[in-house]
């Protein structure tokens, strides 16, 4: 078990592509003997805790919450290790135009408070994310629901505002988590959850237990789950060396080798599609000109920055943010690698040789002030003058990022290309970071999202990868793993691309064996 | 005599808590103008740090609307000043609930841990002082004055690890973090924060010795202790009798600027050992621009660091006949 462990035959089948399904990398237990069994008490260490956290799913805005509201409520679907939503409150999702949606919800499942599931409860969590006064995170993506009503006390009916074929992967995600009708107070939580809340104190911990009615027989299988958070991630792998909890959240690679060499310990890496990306606004000057665009591409040592700055824990990016695990990955778009002779050519027509460039990095975007450095030094090469602004990350987001010709921005997952497309390099979009705008990627994009046959929403999504990688303002070198690790007698844990800790959904499915 | 001096003793300390208490009052509002004037300046409010990445324009402007920050920062400013002579300091914009209850639950845990550590590092200070002062010169002393120094020195970060490794990750004896719940015993509690007091003491015994030796050499240079010990007065009675009496002022004067550090200052051992106290708290409030919160625990933290000073003063007059008379 530990040959399969180190991290060296794990990056070599990341490597070798063998990516989709992420589950093929399952690390240890779901692959050996052991049998789910249930009871055992259990800690968790998430990274982040402030007065912040909150109950409410539509407000979830990290991980910590995720994993929290993962714990008390269920949704319509959920996403599964190959990121294909299955069905979960949902018996049924269908529809034959992609914008009337049908769904039948399934029968007998209780909120905590023992009040039985109807269609009323689903109708109202859906529209309260249009309600501004919610502060939904999913705001802009509701705003898609165009009506939404109950037709029998187990069915709900949709109708969107135009077609989108990914309604049951939007409804997987946690801010999407079934309230009973008319909730208001977060100070607990009901849901139709695995997990009962025992207590909840923001910034400081929450306690869960076992639901009994739980509506998957069996599950969950622990007692009790204790999440907690500790920022500083040398006191967290402190804490899980020391055996205080008995998972973490976001291992840096520099701490893995700890890890490694403890016997009591699994480091879990889920190949993930957040990325730290460098932007070249295209509505100013020289960044809009696309032979500077493309020298800079061209410019990007990837093999170093996965090795140098993420130790390996990276899969190596194609300058669009689609990932190789996923799903719409085009696979024959030709790899861009480093090029100094190309980078030169396009430079030269650009006719920018020997130019000051201020380019504005920060430790907010993970990464993005070593990027900065080697592009740097690449450009010193080519006669390329790059100055690297680092700046504070406390107030990067509203201060600096999308504000500057060049600067770096990070993305985190998300759970299907049409929302990653959208979000971020839509014309119209309003994180469209570099300013790009390509009528032909926006036509593809709503052709996409309403094309329910999957080999041709395939091709569709593969052209629009090749759109984004040559004429995009925006590099992506890398994708960065997620690192976490676990107590060994935690058992039934594999990582779903989504996030750390199996997509924040590891408390449903994960058993002790102590 | 001694009845009428003490007595213009007490007088004298009444006059100068009253007077202390103004000016304390003076500075809390100055100091809170000047939190808010830097926290004015810092880049992004409250409602872009809580919206983050993903915030649109429309998002942020109705946010502000909802926390009041579209209204001018002088009108702000009073409002909350306001809010505070009527002793409530608002609501945390950021945790939707009154600051009030978020600093309850937080404030307990930092005067206990600041508590403990002061039970802990006084007694064992005075002790160091003392005895190294005692032996002045001698080997006890030059090995004090190392391990103090040294003390001193280390950054509390390193010593905090370094405990963390040995006595948590190797040798499992103790948690790794410090974990303060209500439904804790007062063994495990006290278990869970040894390591956070132990390496609050190393910073603050070594301060506190090294003034304790210096204030009670500085005694016994003088000719009246020369004298008690030519009448062949005990050393451990020439200490406690004489030299101390005229020595406390100082001491106590660094005690005072030490307790402070305990509350205020123990941030990096909150972080370190994930304790869930006031420090922490105001580091939390500053990254989300969480004005109310800020400014309440800096109100904490300055009114701490001046009744430690005022006892620390009224201590000096009591001790001190010339000063009681004056």
């Amino acid at each position: 078990m530990t040959d399969i462990l180190s991290p060296y035959s794990r990056r070599g089948l990341i490597g070798a592509g063998l990516g989709v399904g992420a589950g093929l990398l399952l690390p240890d237990s779901a692959m050996s003997a052991s049998r789910p069994r249930r009871g055992g008490r259990i800690r968790a260490a998430g990274m982040t805790a402030s007065t912040a956290d909150t109950l409410d799913p539509a407000k979830g805005a990290n991980s910590s919450d995720y994993i929290r509201h993962y714990m008390f409520y269920s949704l319509l679907t959920q996403l599964d290790r190959n990121l294909i939503p299955q069905l979960e409150l949902a018996e049924r999702i269908e529809s034959s135009d992609q914008i009337n949606w049908h769904i039948r919800l399934r029968k007998g499942i209780t909120f905590h408070d023992g009040a039985t599931l109807t269609a009323q409860d689903v109708v109202w969590t859906l529209m309260r994310h249009k309600n501004p006064a919610t502060g939904s995170k999913m705001a802009q993506i509701a705003e898609q629901f165009a009506q939404i009503r109950a037709t029998s006390k187990q069915d709900v009916f949709i109708r969107l505002t135009g077609p989108n074929a990914d309604l049951p992967a939007i409804l997987a995600q946690t801010h999407f988590g079934i309230l009973r009708e008319g909730t208001s107070d977060f100070r607990t939580a009901n849901g139709t959850g695995p997990f009962l809340c025992a207590q909840f104190r923001p910034g400081v911990r929450t306690l869960a237990r076992r639901n009994p009615n739980f509506w998957k027989p069996g599950k969950p299988y622990l007692y009790e789950i204790e999440l907690i958070s500790i920022p500083d991630e040398t006191s967290r792998v402190n804490a899980l060396l020391s055996g205080d909890v008995h998972i973490i959240l976001a291992v840096n690679p520099r701490s893995s080798k700890r890890i490694h060499a403890s016997p009591r310990h699994n480091l879990m890496v889920t190949p993930s599609g957040l990325h730290t990306n460098l932007i070249m606004r295209q509505d100013r000057l020289p960044t809009g000109n696309p032979h500077f665009v493309a020298a800079i591409k061209y410019l990007f040592d990837r093999p170093l920055i996965k090795r140098a700055l993420f130790r390996g824990y990276a899969t190596i990016a194609n300058d669009h943010p689609i990932p190789p695990f996923h799903p719409y990955y085009r696979a024959d778009l030709p790899q861009r690698a480093l090029d100094l002779d190309k980078a030169r050519w396009h430079l030269q027509r650009a006719g920018l040789k020997g130019t000051r460039l201020p380019i504005y990095a920060s430790p907010a975007a993970e990464g993005s002030v070593d990027m900065a450095s080697v592009l740097q030094e690449y450009g010193s090469r080519i006669g390329l003058n790059l100055a690297v602004n680092r700046v504070p990350a406390d107030g990067y987001w509203s201060t600096h990022w999308m504000k500057h010709p060049m600067g770096f921005g990070n993305t985190n997952p998300r759970p299907t290309a049409d929302l990653m497309f959208s979000l971020f390099y839509k014309s119209d979009a309003a994180w469209n970071e570099s300013g790009w705008k390509n009528p032909r990627f926006d036509r593809l994009l709503v052709e996409a999202r309403g094309e329910a046959n999957q080999a041709k929403r395939k091709q569709l999504y593969g052209e629009m990868q090749e759109l984004v990688r040559d004429y995009c303002g925006v590099s992506i070198p890398v994708f960065i793993n997620l690192i976490d690790a676990h107590d060994r007698r935690l058992k039934g844990m594999y990582p779903i691309a989504i996030g750390g800790m199996m997509g924040y959904q590891f408390a449903e499915h994960v058993w002790w064996e102590g | 005599m001694a009845g009428a001096s003490s007595r213009s003793g007490m007088s004298a300390a009444l006059t100068l808590i009253g007077k202390r208490f103004a000016s304390s009052l003076l500075t809390l509002l100055l100091v809170s103008m000047t939190i808010f004037v830097i926290a004015q300046l810092l880049p992004g409010d409250a409602a872009q740090e809580a919206l983050g990445q993903s915030a649109t324009p429309e998002q942020v402007a109705a946010l502000r609307h909802e926390m009041g920050l579209d209204r001018p920062a002088h009108v702000r400013y009073v409002s909350w000043l306001g809010g505070m002579l009527t002793g409530d300091p608002g609501q945390s914009m950021v945790a939707n609930m009154p600051v009030g209850e978020v600093i309850e639950e937080r404030l307990p845990n930092s005067l206990l841990l600041a508590a403990l550590a002061a039970m802990v590092a006084i007694p064992v200070a005075l002790s160091i002082g003392i005895g190294s002062a005692m032996n002045r010169g001698g080997r006890i002393d030059r090995a004090l004055n190392v391990v103090t120094l040294a003390m001193v020195a280390v950054p509390e970060f390193l010593v905090a690890t370094i405990a963390v490794l040995i006595f948590s990750v190797n040798l499992r004896w103790l948690p790794s973090i410090a974990l303060a719940s209500s439904d804790m015993g007062w063994g495990e509690y006290l278990r869970g924060v040894a390591m956070p007091v132990l390496t609050l003491c190393v910073i603050v015994i070594a301060q506190m010795a090294r003034m304790t030796r210096a204030a009670v050499i500085d005694q016994m240079d003088r000719p009246y202790v020369e004298m008690a010990v030519l009448k062949g007065v005990a050393p451990v009675r020439v200490i406690l009798r004489h030299i101390m009496p005229n020595a406390i002022a100082p001491i106590v004067n660094a005690m005072a600027l030490s307790l402070s550090y305990l509350l205020g200052g123990a941030v990096i051992v909150e972080t370190i050992f994930n304790y869930p106290g006031l420090a922490s708290l105001m580091v939390n409030a500053v990254t989300s621009r969480d004005m109310p919160l800020l400014q309440a625990c800096a109100m904490i933290f300055c009114a701490a660091y001046l009744i430690l000073m005022l006892i620390a003063d009224v201590t000096a007059i009591l001790a001190n006949p010339r000063l009681r008379s004056q």
